[in-house]
């Protein structure tokens, strides 16, 4: 497969670029809701134009309502989101727990993907239970109880999830904290009794809750997929999520170096534009090449993902060790070489230096990931 | 798409046929391959047989039409036939600034009759050449080059100094910028071809870091370059005066080429091939992991860039980009070679190193940045043609 879009991508990201960049823009949905200090951190009206566009249910197939498409097109919408800083519960709505209720029973994706393609849920996904990222330990625990299950344990850093009508949280049912078995996936609606959230606002101005489930009942359709079989579904959730984070963060390389490059051709000192000083012009042909060539891995990782080939675990771990390295890189640059301004509350390119540092833990940082490169390449 | 599968099936028996064990080894360094040329001998019985069913086959140029010696692959084709040579690591049959360089300038550039003589020259490994670019004084800013061909009607007579001139002294014929016209800077260089045998002509090596001689200086007295060598055989290309739109042509095709040796080996990762022969400390390993994170991501981005060029996309600087991205990346490949291979990789002259290989190919890398045009340079025309800043 050729490593550009297709003819029906390129229609796909015009229209999701024009049509991010006009609604999702970020005075529009950023600086709109955090200066409301809305306890959501996103706009559900957008969602609901999510919903209009499809996008939604981009990976969804079509006899679920969705588009029936793949990794490489939910990762088009996830570059502008990124590159417009747009608040949006798509990458674990829309991704995540839609790529883990794929592998629900009818009942349960009757239940629970029509609201989310109409975009008026929004779903969490609850993986971390810590402030690093380590999907291979799970604590928390599932026992039978009844019909069904009594859920306890803490969730940490669940995106949106004091928004999300439901859930989707990894448990254990069996084994121990570190067993690769024993995982099972339920879907946990909000209102379940003995959930707690301690919902708190992050860097980024984004929501996201500490959960404590203490002995919350769930009925036996809660699971999603096999019990104690729920490991594959959490890695193929968590491969599209990280490939998606991915993608976000190639998005937000990618407007705070436009940004940082306009900036250069504006900006007047000594007489000069600084961007004639060739001390800046080298940190930005390198920044262009770093991020080039992080955006070229990213759509190898999402192309090996809809393709089903074995490389798509490693090429998701290098894509996303890549893009933290190359998005560090350009906020970093771009605030530095917006000089005093770029320190500012008023200008951008902050948020996106905030936006970057909270993708960067997300589904695992580059050392995570670099690491994992490491193991799946056998040292 | 199954003529492709039958072209691939067809492709793999051939080679199972025509290229022998030893060729099936990656190459390590510039020792290791076949340059072709009036003088050429081969390193063993494998090389010549490996080349020669190659060069019957087109397969020395398998995407030049079978006109001008190539087998006339498509572009499809001609990609199955790289994956399936990747696929047995065979090396290549030939390796020759002809191919690389001048080639792609003559299908561009040439006359027809330049065509049938050099293409199928330079594809049956008959005449090995060399590039005369660089000059004591004009490395980096080569349009200040002052080489002089002064015209004397149906012939020039050339004079001047080259440096840094690759394989001088085993080339026969050297593609060369002289400047026949000296008001004007730009538009006052010829791109000449002539055969180095001739009088006037003479090189002197020039030892490197790494110990060998690849290069050379090479000096023109009174050398006289006719106009031309037979009809429709210019002895120059392009035009007269306009040999700056060749040479930057050209350079496009060497940075993309030397931008391949980014990824190095790339079907194994340097932290497996490395501890292999030991543990790695902790540290190492660290940089070793973060290695492979950029050296597989930049083999997706000079996959992306091929890909791209066959359908026209991309930006025409974009080669800059690349060779900038893998020169740098494949000097730090051979610092953690050499940081994982410990002391045993100091020897300069031992059986067990094969005489220093390991440190002569880190010295040789450093060269990557520089030849071709410098890592600075490529940073100045990513600055300048993609991001569009301003300055000179
Ligand atoms: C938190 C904070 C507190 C401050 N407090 C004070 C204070 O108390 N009093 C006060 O007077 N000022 C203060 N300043 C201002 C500070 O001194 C300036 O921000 C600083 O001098 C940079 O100038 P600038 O912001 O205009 O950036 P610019 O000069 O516009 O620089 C923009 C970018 O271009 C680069 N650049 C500029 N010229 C060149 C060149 N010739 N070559 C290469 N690169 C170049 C810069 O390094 C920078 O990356 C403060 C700034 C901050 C952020
Ligand atoms: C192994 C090897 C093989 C070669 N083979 C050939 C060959 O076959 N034929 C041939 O013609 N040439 C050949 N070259 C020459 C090569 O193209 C030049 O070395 C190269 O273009 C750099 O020129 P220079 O060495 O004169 O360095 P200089 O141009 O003097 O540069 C010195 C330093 O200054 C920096 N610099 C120069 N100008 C600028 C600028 N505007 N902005 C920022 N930094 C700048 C450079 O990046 C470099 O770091 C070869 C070189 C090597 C090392």
């Amino acid at each position: 497969m050729p490593l550009y879009y297709d003819d029906d991508q390129a229609m796909l990201a015009d229209s999701a670029s024009d049509f991010i960049r006009e609604e999702g823009a970020i005075a529009k949905q950023l600086r709109h809701w955090r200066d409301r200090d809305c306890k959501d951190g996103f706009g559900h009206g957008l969602w609901e134009q999510f919903g209009e566009m499809g996008f939604t249910g981009i990976l969804l197939p079509e006899e679920d309502g969705g588009l029936g498409m793949g990794q490489v097109e939910a990762n088009i919408v996830l570059e502008e989101i990124g590159a417009n800083l747009t608040p949006s519960p798509f990458l674990s709505s829309s991704v995540l727990a839609a790529t883990a209720l794929k592998h629900g029973s009818d009942d349960t994706r009757g239940r629970w993907l029509p609201d989310l393609v109409a975009g008026k849920n929004v779903y969490a996904v609850a993986i971390d239970e810590g402030p690093k990222h380590r999907p291979e330990k799970i604590a928390c625990k599932a026992e039978k109880s009844g019909n069904g299950f009594k859920l306890t344990g803490k969730k940490d850093f669940v995106v949106y999830g004091a928004s999300a009508e439901m859930i989707v949280v990894a448990a254990r049912t069996s084994g121990s904290d570190s067993d690769a078995d024993g995982i099972t996936l339920f879907a946990v609606p909000q209102d379940a009794s003995g959930m707690s959230h301690d919902s708190v606002r992050l860097v980024d101005s984004s929501m996201a809750s500490h959960i404590t489930f203490d002995s919350v009942e769930l009925d036996g359709d809660a699971v999603i997929g096999e019990v104690d079989g729920g490991r594959e579904i959490l890695n193929a959730m968590l491969r599209a999520g990280r490939v998606g984070a991915a993608a976000e963060g190639v998005g937000v390389a990618r407007g705070a170096m436009d940004m940082t490059v306009d900036y250069l051709k504006q900006r007047k000192q000594f007489g000069k534009l600084i961007g004639e000083f060739q001390a800046l012009q080298h940190r930005a042909a390198h920044l262009y090449s770093e991020v080039e060539i992080a955006r070229a891995v990213t759509i190898k990782a999402a192309q090996l993902i809809d393709a089903g080939s074995e490389q798509a675990e490693l090429m998701t771990s290098v894509a996303k060790a890549k893009v933290a390295k190359a998005a560090g890189l350009a906020v970093k640059e771009g605030v530095q070489m917006h000089g005093g301004i770029g320190m500012t509350d008023e200008y951008d390119i902050g948020l996106y230096m905030k936006r970057d540092r909270a993708l960067q833990e997300f589904l695992g940082d580059m050392y995570y990931h670099a690491g994992r490169v490491a193991e799946l390449s056998g040292y | 798409m199954a003529d492709l599968e039958q072209f691939r099936a067809e492709t793999r028996s051939w080679l199972e046929a025509n290229c022998p064990p030893e060729m099936r080894k990656p190459v390590e360094d510039e020792n290791d391959v076949y340059w072709g040329g009036r003088n050429a001998k081969f390193k063993n019985d494998a090389q010549k047989s490996w080349f020669e069913a190659c060069r019957d086959k087109g397969y020395t140029v398998p995407a030049w039409p079978k006109a001008y010696g190539g087998a006339g692959l498509s572009p499809a084709e001609a990609k199955v036939l790289r994956e399936e040579m990747a696929r047995i690591n065979a090396r290549p049959p030939l390796s020759s600034f002809g191919i690389w360089m001048l080639g792609p300038a003559l299908l561009h550039f040439g006359t027809e009759g330049q065509k049938q003589r050099f293409l199928n020259e330079i594809a049956r490994g008959e005449i090995r050449w060399c590039q005369g670019y660089s000059e004591p004084g004009s490395g980096s800013d080569l349009v200040s080059m002052q080489t002089y061909g002064e015209d004397k009607g149906d012939h020039w007579i050339v004079n001047g100094q080259k440096i840094w001139t690759s394989y001088a002294d085993e080339a026969d014929w050297i593609f060369c910028l002289v400047r026949t016209d000296k008001d004007n800077k730009y538009q006052g260089i010829t791109f000449m071809l002539f055969d180095m045998a001739g009088d006037g002509v003479s090189t002197k090596p020039i030892k490197l870091i790494s110990g060998n001689s690849p290069f050379c200086e090479t000096f023109m007295d009174d050398v006289k370059v006719p106009k031309s060598y037979g009809e429709d055989i210019p002895a120059y290309v392009g035009e007269i005066n306009r040999g700056w739109d060749v040479a930057k042509y050209l350079l496009g095709h060497e940075r993309e080429m030397i931008s391949a040796t980014g990824g190095g080996d790339r079907a194994s990762s340097l932290g497996a091939v490395t501890s292999r022969q030991g543990e790695l400390d902790p540290v190492l390993r660290a940089e070793m992991a973060l290695f492979d994170v950029d050296a597989l991501a930049f083999t997706a981005m000079s996959e992306k860039f091929l890909d791209e060029v066959k359908v026209g996309k991309g930006h025409p600087a974009q080669p800059n980009m690349l060779k900038y991205a893998g020169t740098e990346l494949n000097k730090r490949r051979h610092e953690l070679l050499m940081a994982a291979g410990g002391s045993r990789t100091l020897e300069w002259e031992s059986e067990e190193t094969e005489h220093g290989k390991p440190a002569r190919s880190w010295l040789r890398t450093k060269a990557n940045s520089i030849e071709g045009g410098t890592s600075e340079v490529m940073l100045n025309v990513v600055a300048k043609r993609i991001l569009e800043l301003p300055g000179a």
